[in-house]
């Protein structure tokens, strides 16, 4: 267990570089937050000045070690502040609000991509030179595409011109919000596209990451033995080489994760779909700093635990991480 | 110039000409595709915006000219304003790949820093330094760009390269460190620095020439970050707007509702192009992987023999990396990386706990539990 907890360590480490950053941000940057929403609201009075200051948390009386703290103690209490833009709300609840459409999209989409993309490495490696692998360049094609061209284009084809699949938005505008029937098809009808999109763009990194590991793996001395066994070739290629080549894929995953969030950020962007990345295009596009800095930390410390979560997995089915662990 | 970029990588002098082709014919076909893609979009950024028919921004008043398909006098049409959208994009390439080149280079040279100095250094340095670019990596980039660039009052180019050039470096610095790690324990190094010569000496010209393909890989990716991260900030409009890059072509493309009326000649080019520069940068990186794995090379060199394949199956030799030696504290702090699991440090450092453990024992203490 004292892996974990070591992990977990150098999680806290990072969460609270992600928090400090986030407090100074404000603080550091050479634009005045306050003025700018001045600037935008120009019926607001001067005198409204101290309680913009407030309302930001950055006209603190007191030492920058005590704003600091007050700070921490705010966000372990998930009190994020007022929201600028849709005032009487606060941030917390606007963030509440996003999160499970963005968690049910992005997790069902990356963990469909990262099984078929292994899959798909697993076979492209072990028919080497097939056309599975020889089809690897076109593949790389469709990642190195930006995620919201592909996306673009994905939408004009199928809802513009096809009508197959909505325009974008969470749930069509006829149902109610809730845990009843109609909801629950139309806002699966809604997450088909935009998950496709997560899963087409990503799946090929996480095949060409498993072919390179796959056939460093395949010129192992045990999988040849296995081969002088006689075993079959489904097993060698799945419980000797795939087994192995697993482990570095998924230790993968864990730093990949960062990136697929912003991927998805990007797309629900382009989709107009309800959950946090539209939230965050929104709040930069209308300078809402405190909802900016929330939703850093909230997609930040979101990374970090399913990071944690991979170390998990990791102890579990690697079988030397196992023994350490037990010993 | 861009042609001969993935050669100069493992060479010092081209002084024959026929010798510099036999090179070029050896390069994985990957890598030339790439290389030959690359030199293209160079070109076009270079000499593009002398040849652009139109101010990219002179919005023609016409209405004949608003959002009309490609024509003789347009050849990619023009935009909602009477644009010149093929202006654009000459215009566009430019400023995105100088961009991305800046990043590039800015970033590789931090990562360069990083890495080197912390497997130099070694001990606390290292762990510090690890620490440091884990905690980077494991923070979303984008996110980050994002409240970054939305807390700075221009959001300018000059801004983008800064924020982009800090977010994109611990990748590289990870590598080259464990490069580092790897060729510090060599005989060459060991020499040179009994004849007694400096640290800094030692870096420049001993080991960081033995990491060019390292280097150029991470510069490679770098670019590739930029460029995709530039693209999309400038997309959801967290750049300046009056500048025209590939990403602010799209910004204007998706705000003025293109894909809508239909106007592909408008949002369908700039993000061709950026995918085929992503394409040609990716190729490059295969390409660079292969001269240094020979196990990912061609895999039309495996031989057939009566409908099998026959696998690759002669061992490459594997020089073990000398483990590196750290004081009590940096095997601690060692301890909370990923990586510890993968080395054995961690099972070492439980033994000191447990006193009477032998080495080795790992493997059965599993079964025993």
């Amino acid at each position: 267990m004292s892996f974990i907890i070591r992990r977990l360590v150098f999680y806290a480490v990072a969460g609270w570089v992600a928090l400090t950053i986030d407090f100074f941000l404000p603080r550091a940057m050479p634009g005045n937050a306050v003025e700018a929403i001045m600037a935008k609201f120009p019926n607001l009075q001067p005198s409204a000045y101290k309680a913009i200051q407030a309302m930001l948390g950055i006209g603190h009386p007191g030492s920058i070690w005590g704003q600091y703290v007050s700070y921490v103690n705010d966000v372990f209490h998930l009190n994020f502040g007022i929201d600028v833009t849709e005032y009487p709300a606060s941030v917390a609840s606007l963030i509440g609000q996003t999160i499970p459409w963005t968690l049910a999209l992005v997790g069902t989409a990356t963990v469909i991509a990262f099984a078929v993309g292994t899959g798909l490495g697993i076979l492209a490696a072990w028919r080497r030179g097939g056309w599975l692998d020889r089809a690897l360049p076109g593949l790389m094609f469709l990642q190195a595409m930006p995620y919201f061209f592909l996306a673009l284009i994905l939408l004009e084809l199928f809802a513009v011109t096809l009508h197959v699949f909505p325009l974008g938005q969470g749930y069509s505008q006829t149902v109610v919000p809730g845990l009843n029937w109609p909801f629950i098809v139309s806002a699966t009808y809604h997450s088909i596209l935009p998950a496709c999109t997560i899963v087409i763009t990503s799946v090929a990194g996480w095949m060409l990451q498993m072919r390179n590991v796959m056939i460093t793996t395949i010129g192992e001395d045990y999988v040849l033995a296995g081969q002088a066994k006689g075993l079959s070739s489904r097993r060698v290629v799945f419980s000797y080489a795939a087994r192995n080549a697993f482990l570095p894929q998924l230790q993968g995953f864990g730093l990949a994760l960062a990136f697929v969030v912003s991927g998805a950020l990007i797309m629900e962007i382009v989709f107009s779909y309800p959950g946090i990345g539209l939230l965050l295009l929104n709040a930069v596009s209308s300078d809402d700093y405190p909802l900016m800095q929330a939703i850093f930390l909230v997609i930040t410390f979101a990374v970090l635990i399913a990071n944690l979560l991979v170390d998990v997995v990791l102890v579990l089915v690697d079988p030397r991480a196992r023994a350490r662990e037990g010993a | 110039m861009t042609v001969a970029m993935p050669v100069s990588v493992e060479q010092t002098a081209l002084s024959a000409s026929p010798q510099q082709f036999g090179r070029w014919r050896r390069l994985p076909t990957n890598a030339k595709v790439g290389a030959i893609l690359l030199g293209i979009f160079v070109l076009i950024a270079v000499i593009g915006p002398l040849f652009a028919p139109y101010n990219p921004s002179y919005q023609n008043p016409s209405p004949a000219l608003s959002m009309q398909a490609p024509s003789a006098a347009h050849w990619l049409g023009t935009t909602e304003s009477g644009q010149d959208v093929f202006s654009q994009l000459l215009v566009g390439v430019r400023l995105t790949l100088e961009l991305a080149f800046i990043v590039g280079v800015v970033a590789t040279a931090l990562s360069v820093i990083v890495g080197v100095s912390a497997a130099f250094l070694g001990g606390i340095w290292d762990e510090l330094l690890s620490l440091l670019s884990n905690v980077f990596l494991v923070i979303p980039a984008l996110p980050l760009l994002i409240v970054l660039l939305g807390f700075l009052p221009q959001r300018g180019q000059l801004a983008t390269i800064l924020v982009l050039s800090l977010t994109g470096w611990p990748w590289g610095a990870r590598l080259i460190r464990a490069q580092t790690m790897a060729i510090r324990g060599r005989d060459f190094v060991a020499a040179s620095r009994e004849t007694g010569e400096k640290s800094w000496r030692i870096i420049a010209f001993e080991i960081i020439p033995n990491e060019t393909g390292l280097i150029a890989a991470s510069f490679v990716n770098t670019v590739l970050f930029a460029i995709g991260a530039s693209v999309a900030l400038a997309f959801i409009g967290v750049a300046d707007l009056n500048s025209w890059s590939l990403g602010t072509i799209l910004y204007w493309a998706q705000s003025q509702q293109a894909l809508q009326l239909g106007a592909w000649w408008w949002f369908a080019p700039p993000g061709v192009l950026v995918a085929l520069m992503g394409t040609a940068l990716v190729l490059l990186n295969t390409g660079i992987d292969e001269l240094g794995n020979p196990r990912l090379r061609d895999s039309s060199s495996a031989s057939r023999i009566a409908g099998h394949r026959l696998l690759p199956t002669d061992p490459t030799p594997v020089l073990m990396a000398e483990a590196p030696r750290r004081s009590r504290l940096a095997d601690f702090l060692h301890g909370f990386s990923r990586s510890s699991l993968a080395d054995g440090t961690y099972q070492r450092s439980s033994e000191q706990q447990a006193g009477s453990r032998r080495a080795g024992d790992g493997w059965t203490g599993g079964e025993q539990r």
